[in-house]
């Protein structure tokens, strides 16, 4: 399945490294969700990901939720293993959960592809943006203006410009 | 007569006219036309244009462990990595062998899924260096 933008976002609830669930959609408590499928092994993920944490950190308190999700098959990337999760979140400080999608349900649901793959949900859990945090993985300057475009027009009741990009990544390491 | 061209046999075997450039990727990550362009360039610069680039696809994890295939890119000169070549840093160093996207550090300490190209053109440099060293030396 592949979710296009207009589309209801599907509702799945994960647990974080701390056990604790978080469910999508979280009804209108939020103005905005990023569910941005992310892993702990790839460049790309890695790469983008203080870009990622800086957006969040930005639009929190204009009631956006952020939520990082690694669905990749911990049995042949260990690297992506529960516990390496864990252990990257409390090395790291991270201010956003990281969300463990051991069944893959989340990523099949959403038919993310690659990491980092990003979903922006408007309030209703309507999507309005899916693809890349910004045009570039080598070029922090760019801030994740893609993200962050989308997240402005969202919060402003408009439709992102783009409202959709390539996800460029590593592909989900899907279990056999 | 028969001297020199047993003489000239071993420099051919020692030291072939060119580098042998490998450049090996899987096609689960997008980094391989980005490697391939840095790659053309260092040689172009480094006045190996007539160099052929010898490309493998690893498609299965078996074929990865064979070729202890630590991600996508991995570029080698005569049979050795870049990364190494250059005494770069390397954080994919110790991976197993998989099908999987390479971590890179380039210079300014970013993680890349590609190597640094001041990398690649060192790498190779320093085989074209120790190529002509092994001529004069033969």
């Amino acid at each position: 399945m592949t979710l296009t933008v207009g589309d209801v976002a599907p509702s799945v609830s994960l647990p974080d490294t701390d056990g604790s669930s978080w469910t999508i959609p979280d009804g209108d408590q939020t103005a905005a969700t990023v569910v941005a499928f992310t892993c702990n092994h790839c460049p790309y993920a890695i790469a983008w990901h203080e870009r990622i944490l800086d957006a969040a950190r930005d639009y929190a308190g204009r009631g956006v939720r952020v939520l990082l999700i690694n669905s990749n098959d911990a049995h042949r990337f260990p690297r992506d293993s529960y516990q390496a999760m864990r252990e990257r979140v409390a090395r790291e400080r991270w201010a956003v959960p990281y969300l463990w999608d051991e069944t893959q349900e989340a990523a099949r649901a959403f038919g993310a592809k690659t990491t980092p793959d990003l979903f922006v949900l408007d309030r209703d859990g309507v999507l309005r943006y899916r693809g890349a945090p910004d045009a570039d993985h080598h070029d922090p300057s760019q801030r994740a203006a893609w993200l962050r475009q989308a997240l402005d027009a969202v919060l402003a009741g408009g439709l992102p410009d783009p409202s959709e990009t390539k996800p460029v990544g590593c592909s989900i390491k899907w279990k056999p | 007569m028969g001297d020199n061209v047993a003489v000239t046999a071993s420099r051919l075997e020692v030291v072939p006219e060119n580098p042998e450039v490998e450049l090996l990727w899987w096609q689960g990550c997008p980094s391989t036309d980005e490697a391939r362009r840095m790659l053309r360039a260092a040689l172009d610069r480094s006045g190996l244009s007539a160099v052929v680039i010898r490309t493998v696809e690893v498609r299965t994890d078996e074929q990865a462990r064979e070729l202890r295939f630590r991600g996508s890119p991995t570029i080698r000169i005569d049979g050795t990595d870049v990364v190494e070549l250059a005494g770069g840093d390397d954080p994919s160093a110790g991976e197993p062998a998989a099908l999987t996207c390479r971590l890179y550090r380039r210079r300014d300490g970013r993680i890349s899924p590609t190597p640094d190209p001041h990398d690649v053109r060192v790498a190779i440099e320093l085989s074209a260096e120790a190529r002509r060293l092994s001529e004069e030396v033969a």
